[in-house]
């Protein structure tokens, strides 16, 4: 592949790295547990712009079909993590980030 | 053995067993184009292990949500041990099939309908050579399964004492497993993400899973959080590597490396260090290891067994299978990066653990070190290496399980009681618990006549063997620091005096600490196998030097591996397995006829061998 040239394939590859850049400093940043959630599900869909624009790239349909099996991890990633977050906030309403800090050391 | 049995194993090989209609179509590239959608050749007896375990957990759930009345206590981790032991029964016919005997001790295999018979001796690939089955996928499930069955006999007493009772976390143990068994066979890095989902999700889950201490929801969500985070890091890199080689099969993927050699292919590159951090924050290694003493801290004690076993070997095995085995052609590129992992696990694991004053904390960044010791033996990339990591795993599991289950009985009720305090005195009030973590911890230290002595030896003379010598030498310093903090809580548990008085006062019977049955029996295989094979080492170094790492592409078999005993069968024309050497054969023409001869450079296993004692027992390897 030819990432030299500037063509669509390379901008969506570009495209899909600044995506996965912001919800990487997001999770860093954020202090909301479900923002931070909602930046490693940008991260994952990212990572499916970039799989699909290989896929197209290479002329190959794997790259597609691994985008199914991402999407279906990343669901079922969400349902525990808003379980867990759930099970915070009944005990805590409103915690963010800071406030979860009973372990340090 | 005979060759005619083998001949006849061979001669079924090549007819082969009809192909299953399933739901799998890894490889939709070679389509007929009359619209049929090609269905890969299942092996269903080497995917036996996997089936057992996921199955057994999903039936767990069901049948008791079923019940009408409340189960009896003792029925899911019946379940559950039972589950894991016919995991392990059915690996043992596989594992006869990948090492090319017919028997072991009474048991014969040859008549046996569930034999895999469609491949000749040897390891092999099925699910469109998604799914690799050799010794060292085989090792790593036998070790998982003792995992969940030490987890479990831990985690019964743990639940009854604090009022969790449930099918839940057996479920969980048994479907954590089958993702990590997953992820020890993994030929495809799509296959492995999903294996490692699927072990990471349900370790979440059991993290969080005390409903009414703060501090494990805390680690649920420090774990998930920084668990999805590595997910997408790991992820990308499988993207980046799919862009650069236009595949995600490693066995295509490493023919591909082999054939042309874009060196200086910065994608592949990046996608090498993303594929890293992947496997550092899933193993802990530093600076990706921040998680852990936080997570180790707050989730139940019997769970953090689990994650420092299970998890970690799945995790180790997986780095195996993808750095070694199938960048094996780039390993001058990632082993600095992996130099780097292991020089600051140790150091940072060792130093930061003395400064703890929780015996929880403590012991993980005693695990993050001894991840550093795996990662040396992972850096060797040579058949020495892969030997030492199985061994290590091994030898780790039974250790960290032992040590986090007595963590588990000292916590008492609420699980609150880690602090080094609250060991001062053990040795006094539970004589015996003190002398079974005392074991642990020396084990731990590497000293010698423990299982974990041989697991450091064995790492240091592959790092050795394959040139690294300085990084022995780190492992070796960083051991004597280690060893200093697991002396410090044996110290607190035999020399300093309880909280309640003097060392001469009669022991108070509330500081007795119950050992619930299952507990016990838990604690006593782990002695058993930390002194036994500290003392006998020789069976497992066999078993873990037998397990090579082979990735083999679907529908031919490596029959030129070496068997045990040093002898090696090659393929001759007839289909009969013979000696290398005797027969007139090349060994590139090797394995099944059917096979493309390009077969032969996929199957070739550790190419960075760069000691000639590493290559000891390959010398059927070619290179490519």
């Amino acid at each position: 592949m030819n990432v030299d040239t500037i063509d669509l394939n390379a901008g969506y590859l570009v495209l899909a790295a600044m995506l996965f850049a912001i919800g990487a400093a997001g999770v860093l940043v954020r202090r909301n547990p479900l923002v931070i959630v909602m930046c490693v599900e940008l991260m994952l869909n990212a990572v499916n712009l970039t799989l699909v624009t290989f896929s197209t790239m290479l002329n190959d349909i794997a790259g597609q079909i691994m985008v199914l099996f991402v999407l279906v991890v990343a669901a079922a990633e969400v349902v525990v993590g808003l379980g867990i977050i759930v099970a915070i906030s009944r005990r805590r309403p409103g915690a963010t980030a800071d406030d979860i800090r009973v372990l340090r050391g | 053995m005979s060759a005619g049995i083998l001949a006849t194993m061979a001669s079924v090989a090549q007819t082969g067993i009809e192909p299953i209609s399933g739901p799998i179509g890894i490889e939709p590239i070679s389509a007929p184009v009359d619209g049929a959608v090609p269905t890969p050749e299942i092996t269903w007896a080497a995917l036996l292990p996997l089936i057992i375990l996921g199955l057994g957990g999903l039936l767990l759930l069901t049948l008791s949500s079923l019940l009408k009345r409340k189960a009896p206590r003792a029925l899911y981790p019946i379940w559950t041990i039972a589950t894991a032991v016919l995991a392990v029964a059915s690996v043992v016919p596989v594992w006869a099939k990948v090492q090319g005997f017919n028997s072991i001790l009474w048991w014969d295999f040859r008549d046996l309908w569930w034999q895999p018979a469609t491949t000749a001796p040897g390891p092999f690939s099925t699910l469109g050579g998604a799914y690799g089955v050799d010794g060292f996928s085989l090792f790593v499930t036998v070790l998982i399964c003792c995992a969940v069955i030490l987890t479990t006999l831990l985690i019964s007493g743990y639940l009854q004492r604090e009022e969790l009772d449930g099918p839940e976390p057996y479920a969980l143990l048994l479907l954590a497993a089958t993702g990590g068994v997953v992820m020890a066979g993994a030929n495809d890095l799509i296959v492995l993400f999903l294996g490692l989902e699927t072990i990471s999700i349900a370790v979440y889950v059991l993290a969080a899973s005390h409903l009414r201490r703060a501090q494990s929801q805390e680690a649920g969500l420090k774990y998930f959080i920084l668990g999805g985070f590595s997910s997408a890091f790991f992820l990308y890199g499988i993207a980046m590597v799919y862009g650069a080689t236009g595949t995600t099969n490693l066995v295509l993927i490493k023919s591909s490396l082999a054939e042309s050699i874009p060196r200086h292919d910065l994608l592949l590159l990046v996608g090498f260090a993303m594929l890293l951090v992947g496997f550092g924050f899933k193993v802990a290694a530093v600076p990706f290891h921040s998680w852990s003493p936080d997570v180790y801290d707050g989730a139940p004690s019997p769970v953090v067994a689990f994650m420092a076993s299970a998890v970690k070997v799945a995790g180790f095995a997986a780095l195996v299978r993808v750095f070694v085995a199938g960048f094996g052609q780039y390993a001058a590129d990632w082993q600095p990066l992996i130099y780097a992992l292991a020089v600051l696990s140790l150091v940072v694991g060792s130093s930061l653990a003395i400064v703890q004053t929780n015996v929880k904390r403590t012991l993980a960044y005693s695990s993050i070190s001894h991840a550093g010791f795996i990662l040396i033996a992972v850096e060797a990339a040579s058949e020495t290496g892969t030997a030492a990591v199985l061994f290590y795993a091994a030898a780790y599991t039974f250790m960290v399980a032992g040590s986090f289950g007595v963590a588990t009985l000292v916590g008492r009720a609420g699980d609150g009681r880690h602090s080094l305090d609250d060991y001062k005195g053990l040795g006094r009030t539970n004589p015996v618990l003190a002398g079974t973590l005392t074991i642990f911890l020396l084990a731990q230290a590497g000293v010698p006549f423990t299982v974990g002595f041989v697991a450091k030896f064995y790492a240091v003379i592959a790092a050795v063997q394959a040139g690294s010598a300085a990084l022995g030498v780190v492992a070796m310093l960083s051991a004597v620091i280690a060893a200093f903090l697991y002396l410090r809580i044996i110290v607190a548990m035999y020399m300093a005096e309880g909280d309640d008085g003097g060392s001469d006062a009669p022991a108070d019977p509330a500081d007795h600490i119950h050992v619930p049955r299952p507990a016990a029996a838990a604690l006593a295989i782990c002695v058993l196998v930390t002194i036994g094979f500290g003392l006998f080492p020789g069976w497992l170094t066999d078993m873990a030097a037998d397990s090579t790492v082979v990735l083999v592409e679907q529908g031919s078999t490596d029959a030129s591996t070496a068997l045990p005993g040093g002898q090696t069968l090659i393929v001759d024309d007839e289909g009969n397995l013979v000696p290398a050497g005797d027969g007139a054969v090349a060994p590139t023409e090797a394995s099944d006829p059917s096979a493309d001869p390009a077969t032969g450079d996929g199957a070739v296993e550790a190419p960075q061998v760069q000691d000639p004692a590493a290559a000891e027992g390959t010398a059927s390897v070619e290179r490519p």
